[in-house]
């Protein structure tokens, strides 16, 4: 289908991105503190309180990407692609357990990256370079993806070329230099409330037109098996539906140790605001749930879409009038500015930290931190937009499938680590190691099937979550058999009291000046 | 206080066990049971999280803001 150009669409997304654009730039201002310092450039000070966390955490999560992606699989694979609803359902309680520990030693010990802390959990700098390395190499395509989406919805409005691609980053790029993670932070009310308009509008209205849920339900049960690869609109198979439960599972696991996660987790104030966040974040996944559903919604349209990309887009278009269609697709571009921002402001920050002062120069001082930091994240951006411009998009949604499967492997030496230093440090990188590489070549041996037929136990289950499963076998072994000689291994600079997910100081978490020179 | 904890496991046995739920019928407002049970899975969810939430806060605060009512 070809998309034409739209006029007053046009004109009312660019009223909305100039807002925000206005926004980002004034954030710099907003709860005033010193930007040299990479507490409050990278962390926004550590000071956000329940209602910003949620918008930040929510607009983070739950990126433009995700919005175009989910509804596109369920198009193209019918049941497959619900998994995401699970997926987020059970994310917050699993956060609710893990990550208060987290913020607890890091504010304790004044860590910003995850592998700040376990270079202070296990005082190995290969261990802690491991994780770094992980967290940027599956951020970076994350990034480009959310660009992929700012795409799509520009073909949804008639534009071609890509310079509108360049500008839109350009600017971002601009404000978070300045404002650090204030400018998503603010953003994000901008990006969530149209958001919920859009799809609040879209689930109330489009199913009228398309005469009701029934049809909708029942124009997918007989379209999907007549695609290319048959769909189901029930996950019918023992091996549809292992696939759909481990992936909801892998993928929430995976979720919390992106960089962008945690450096959203990081910023809010206390711990009690990171749990009381867990049981408001399922909005989203609610609202996930009903996005998803608009892939059904194109098929009763009778949509017919050569990308599964283009499903969202091509029922907006069809459906909206020429104003709403400007807000909504506006709130899926504003939608990736707040990912990609927290993107690259975690990926800086893991540079900064466990790159720069780990290999680089170890002497330089808070504010020449940050400004490493702010570079960086210009670097990402860039090479973000390099990727897209110059690479098949497939390549970044490959990447992305990848992403999820190495951030897992970081799961042992960050989250079995809050709970317990069983492991030895080698085990723990070997382990890595095992699971980066097995991962990587089976995902790839699959032409990036998420799921693989796993040999002996014939299931099919989740490529991250078998990585995971050989990354732990080698972790215990090797721990087994260093065990006795792992004296040395007993360098830890947290202490078990530090981790009380449930202590609260009432005093804002110490700042990098303070806390870690 | 953390056997409250325990509670956060139950939304992982009703969504990890897809055999449960992989069903058409029974139909709820045109959703087919798959849809409409995991959809009820989120506010359950995020009601067990705020009801362990509310039960581990440390009691220790006395501040206004804080109090129970």
């Amino acid at each position: 289908m070809k998309f034409e150009v739209d006029g007053v669409a046009i004109a009312v997304f660019c009223a909305l991105f100039l807002l925000v654009t206005v926004l980002g730039f004034v954030a710099a201002r907003w709860k005033r503190a010193d930007l040299g310092l990479l507490d409050e450039w990278g962390l926004g000070g550590r000071r956000f309180g329940t209602v910003i966390t949620w918008f930040l955490l929510g607009g983070d999560l739950f990126t433009a990407y995700t919005f175009i992606a989910v509804p596109a699989l369920v198009w193209a694979v019918g049941a497959g692609g619900f998994f995401a609803l699970p997926y987020t359902i059970l994310v917050f309680p699993l956060v609710f357990l893990v990550m208060p520990r987290l913020w607890s030693v890091a504010s304790n010990h004044g860590y910003v990256t995850a592998a700040d802390y376990v270079k202070g959990r296990f005082s190995s700098r290969g261990l802690a370079t491991a994780i770094a390395f992980t967290g940027l190499l599956a951020t970076m395509p994350y990034i480009a993806l959310q660009l992929v989406g700012i795409q799509v919805v520009l073909e949804g409005l008639g534009i071609a070329g890509e310079w509108p691609l360049i500008i839109a980053f350009a600017v971002l790029a601009a404000y978070t230099y300045t404002s650090g993670l204030r400018a998503p932070a603010m953003i994000a009310l901008v990006k969530d409330t149209l958001i919920y308009a859009t799809v609040i509008v879209a689930i109330i209205y489009i199913p009228s037109k398309v005469g009701g849920w029934d049809n909708i339900f029942s124009s997918a049960s007989q379209a999907l098996p007549g695609r290319d690869e048959p769909g189901a609109l029930i996950p019918g198979t023992p091996d549809a539906q292992v696939a759909y439960a481990t992936l909801a599972l892998g993928s929430a696991m995976a979720l919390f140790l992106y960089p962008h996660a945690l450096t959203a987790v990081l910023s809010s104030r206390s711990q009690d605001v990171v749990r009381r966040n867990m049981s408001l974040l399922p909005a989203w996944t609610f609202l996930l749930g009903l996005m998803a559903l608009l892939g059904y919604m194109a098929i009763a349209a009778g949509l017919n879409v050569t990308d599964p990309n283009h499903a969202v887009p091509a029922l907006f278009v069809d459906m909206f009038p020429s104003w709403f269609l400007g807000v909504a697709f506006a709130a899926i571009a504003i939608g990736a500015l707040v990912p990609a921002a927290v993107m690259s402001i975690a990926a800086a920050n893991l540079f900064t930290r466990n790159v720069w002062k780990e290999f680089v120069r170890a002497d330089i001082s808070d504010r020449q931190e940050s400004q490493i930091a702010k570079i960086a994240s210009l670097v990402v951006k860039v090479g973000a937009l390099a990727f897209v411009l110059f690479l098949p998009t497939q390549y970044a949604i490959d990447l992305q499938l990848l992403g999820g499967v190495w951030m897992l492997q970081t799961l042992p030496a960050v989250m079995i680590a809050l709970y317990s230093r069983w492991f030895h440090r080698w085990g723990l990188l070997a382990g890595w190691l095992v699971g980066m590489v097995s991962g990587t070549w089976i995902a790839s041996s699959q032409d990036f099937a998420p799921v693989w037929n796993v040999p002996v136990l014939s299931v099919t289950a989740y490529t991250g979550l078998v990585a995971l499963a050989l990354n732990l076998v080698v972790a215990t072994v090797i721990t087994l058999v260093l065990g006795r000689r792992g004296r040395a291994d007993r360098l830890d600079e947290t202490r078990p009291e530090e981790y009380d997910e449930l202590m609260e100081t009432g005093q804002p978490a110490p700042t990098v000046g303070a806390g870690v020179t | 206080m953390r056997r409250w904890y325990l509670l956060l496991a139950v939304p992982f046995l009703g969504l990890l066990y897809p055999p449960l739920y992989a069903t058409e019928d029974p139909e709820l407002f045109g959703f087919p049971f798959f849809y409409w049970y995991q959809f009820a899975w989120v506010p359950l969810t995020a009601g067990i999280t705020y009801f362990v939430y509310r039960r581990t806060r440390p009691r220790e605060r006395h501040t206004g803001r804080f109090r129970r009512a």
